[in-house]
């Protein structure tokens, strides 16, 4: 990690994940970190490394593998008055806690008629690229973006990636946060505070001709993608989510209507996705500003193969991006 | 009727009337559902009553309380209104949980009670993790766990028991056995029906208790109490019950006998414990008309409460699915951008 003179700093998004761990540590008593193998391992992805030899086992907890078990004790402890961190290791295993993120955590506050809040954040692993095959490389963010009570962060950026975590963990209700893996070894600056509200959307690139919508590890690939079709002339906006539940439909609808045109690009299966859903505000909110139809660029309808060829083919990818938004310029040139 | 615990004659007495105020509540509410004034599923506690009392007489007003979607016995005897419990149950705004939850899902924040929880097994890991929050902090609350026998077959139960005793955690589990999984008997869901057994194996004291007799359940309470306070380690009562009712208003109760229930029936909780009083001379006819109709009293009075209740607004619908926005951290001046 190196220090530079304007007040921000270079380091890589892992090393801004935890150094937003360790804020929260360090700000708050109640605030522990807890998860399969992120105390002497360090982290599946090396995001905790170090953390146990620096506050020890009743901070850092490392947890057996029983997803139900400790995420519900997470809920359980966030209920208590504890400030929980629970990580766990990927989106995939989540599905075994599930039951306690959608019918504990989601739920405690609305049937107790307001009496209960659970202020836990869960941290888990996202996204393809590794080719560790199809049951260790999914992305389900819209699974949990689908449920009212919960909050659902996606950083994409090294600052997001250094504050979302402490906005989290301030927030009274259950916040999701999912970290692609694909952008854990990226360097990036991190500043001295956050970007913005955790729940706001961000234009990333301003533009005037169309609007790319994303969020987490596409946006690196977006703004490869915005950068080479500035070249041809179709000057681009790009807009990152952030929070992908609630979803700020205010700044997607502020730019559609100033570019007409939207592309969005999501790491989900095309079928029952976020990508899906933000189409559906635009057609609802923004139909008459539209001067193409809106499109999606996802992942094929397929689990995620393991050989790199074919895992890539599955994926979003830059030309497809510069491909798409050529056509909607096709009539026009 | 027991070792060890200092009972007087004052003390049997509200024993009685807390059971027997659980017996009449339930058989009201089969009345209240039969005329569609209560919705939903309706669990009835009926002939379980013992557990809850029993325990709930054990425990300090700080402590924990997680329970099941059959739980309006451990809310009123925990110290839920009985009113604010039917209006819960009417759907009313002056419900102990507004009228969002109804029958499956009774909290009360300052009875300590969480409910109140329809997913079986699931209130396992959350009282687990009460009783962790009540460890970091250095509380002397424990947390207190009920769930049925059928939550035993679930892999949270087993997640739960692990994490109780690897970490220590300061938490009672009361496993409320009914005998039945719904319609599903013990035997033939579990490979070794005695649970206490289970929980055993896991490192933790445990013992089965008859579940019947109330003061049976406070002694094994008092004592299972006075351990995890002492030593901040988890225990385990198995309570052996019966329910009389079926598992919910849509049971026809194909799967057990009737004469199993009659001779379940005829030492159920209440009978047994007038039983004995009355030999013992301790209670008389006339007292025992005096009990119930102090609680029938109560009963017209959280009808009464219930119905006056207000229905909420539908303006109000999706209020406290989040909580109230709060003060923001700093955000810096300029946008950290990338264009």
């Amino acid at each position: 990690m190196k220090v530079q003179t304007n007040s921000s700093q270079t380091m890589t998004y892992r090393e801004a994940l935890r150094a937003g761990i360790e804020q929260c540590l360090n700000d708050d008593e109640r605030t522990f970190l807890m998860g399969e193998d992120v105390g002497r391992y360090g982290g599946c992805y090396g995001v905790s490394k170090g953390l146990f030899e620096h506050y020890g086992a009743e901070r850092i907890i490392d947890t057996p593998l029983c997803e139900s078990g400790f995420v519900g004790v997470g809920i359980g402890a966030a209920l208590g008055g504890m400030r929980p961190i629970v990580e766990v290791m990927t989106v995939n295993f989540s599905l075994l806690a599930m039951d306690q993120i959608v019918n504990s955590a989601a739920t405690l506050r609305h049937m107790s008629g307001g009496q209960l809040n659970v202020p836990i954040v869960i941290r888990m692993a996202c996204g393809a690229g590794l080719q560790l095959a199809a049951q260790h490389s999914h992305s389900w963010e819209n699974l949990y973006a689908h449920i009212p009570g919960l909050k659902v962060l996606s950083p994409a950026t090294h600052n997001d990636a250094r504050y979302m975590l402490l906005q989290a963990i301030q927030d009274p209700d259950p916040v999701l946060i999912f970290e692609h893996v694909m952008l854990l070894n990226n360097q990036g600056e991190v500043f001295n505070a956050p970007d913005a509200d955790m729940e706001k959307a961000l234009v990333r690139k301003q533009g005037t001709d169309i609007t790319l919508i994303t969020y987490g590890g596409s946006l690196p690939k977006v703004l490869m993608a915005a950068s080479a079709l500035d070249t041809l002339n179709i000057n681009v906006e790009v807009v990152d989510l952030r929070c992908l539940r609630p979803l700020d439909n205010h700044t997607i609808l502020a730019s559609v209507k100033k570019t007409h045109r939207a592309i969005i690009i999501d790491e989900g299966w095309k079928t029952g996705s976020l990508a899906g859903e933000i189409s559906a505000i635009i057609m609802e909110q923004a139909f008459w500003y539209l001067d193409a139809p809106v499109q999606r660029i996802c992942t094929q309808e397929v689990p995620i193969p393991y050989p790199s060829h074919l895992e890539q083919a599955a994926l979003p990818q830059v030309e497809q991006i510069i491909r798409c938004a050529t056509t909607l310029f096709a009539g026009e040139q | 009727m027991n070792d060890k615990l200092h009972l007087d004659k004052a003390h049997l007495l509200a024993q009685l009337k807390q059971m027997l105020r659980i017996r009449l509540f339930e058989e009201k509410c089969a009345e209240l559902y039969a005329q569609e004034k209560i919705r939903g599923f309706l669990h009835l506690y009926i002939g379980e009553e013992a557990v809850a009392v029993g325990v709930m007489a054990a425990l300090s007003p700080e402590d924990n309380i997680v329970a099941t979607y059959r739980e309006h016995g451990h809310a009123l005897a925990r110290g839920l209104s009985m009113k604010s419990v039917l209006a819960e149950m009417y759907g009313r705004t002056n419900g102990c949980s507004k009228g969002r939850g109804g029958s499956m899902h009774l909290f009360d924040k300052k009875q300590h009670f969480y409910g109140g929880n329809a997913i079986v097994g699931g209130g396992l890991p959350l009282a687990t993790g009460l009783a962790m929050a009540n460890k970091q902090l250095k509380k002397s609350a424990i947390a207190v766990c009920f769930f049925g026998e059928g939550a035993v077959a679930e892999g949270e139960f087993h997640e739960a028991m692990n994490l109780a005793v690897l970490w220590q955690l300061p938490i009672l589990f009361i496993c409320e056995n009914n005998g039945y999984a719904m319609g599903t008997a013990l035997a033939l869901s579990e490979s070794e029906i005695n649970i206490a057994k289970k929980a055993q194996s896991y490192g933790m004291p445990a013992q089965q208790v008859d579940g019947m007799n109330v003061v049976n359940v406070e002694a094994a309470t008092t004592k299972a109490v006075q351990h995890v306070r002492s030593y901040q380690q988890p225990y385990f009562l198995e309570c052996q019950t019966y329910r009389f009712r079926g598992h919910s208003s849509f049971d026809g109760q194909l799967y057990r006998d009737k004469a199993e229930i009659e001779q379940w029936k005829k030492h159920g909780p209440v009978k047994q414990l007038k039983h004995w009083l009355i030999q013992n001379h301790q209670l008389s006819d006339s007292d025992f008309n005096g009990i119930e109709s102090e609680i029938k009293q109560e009963i017209i009075e959280a009808i009464n409460f219930a119905e006056q209740g207000q229905w909420e607004p539908v303006e109000d619908l999706c209020k406290d699915v989040y909580s109230p926005a709060t003060p923001k951290i700093n955000i810096k001046a300029e946008q950290g951008g990338l264009a």
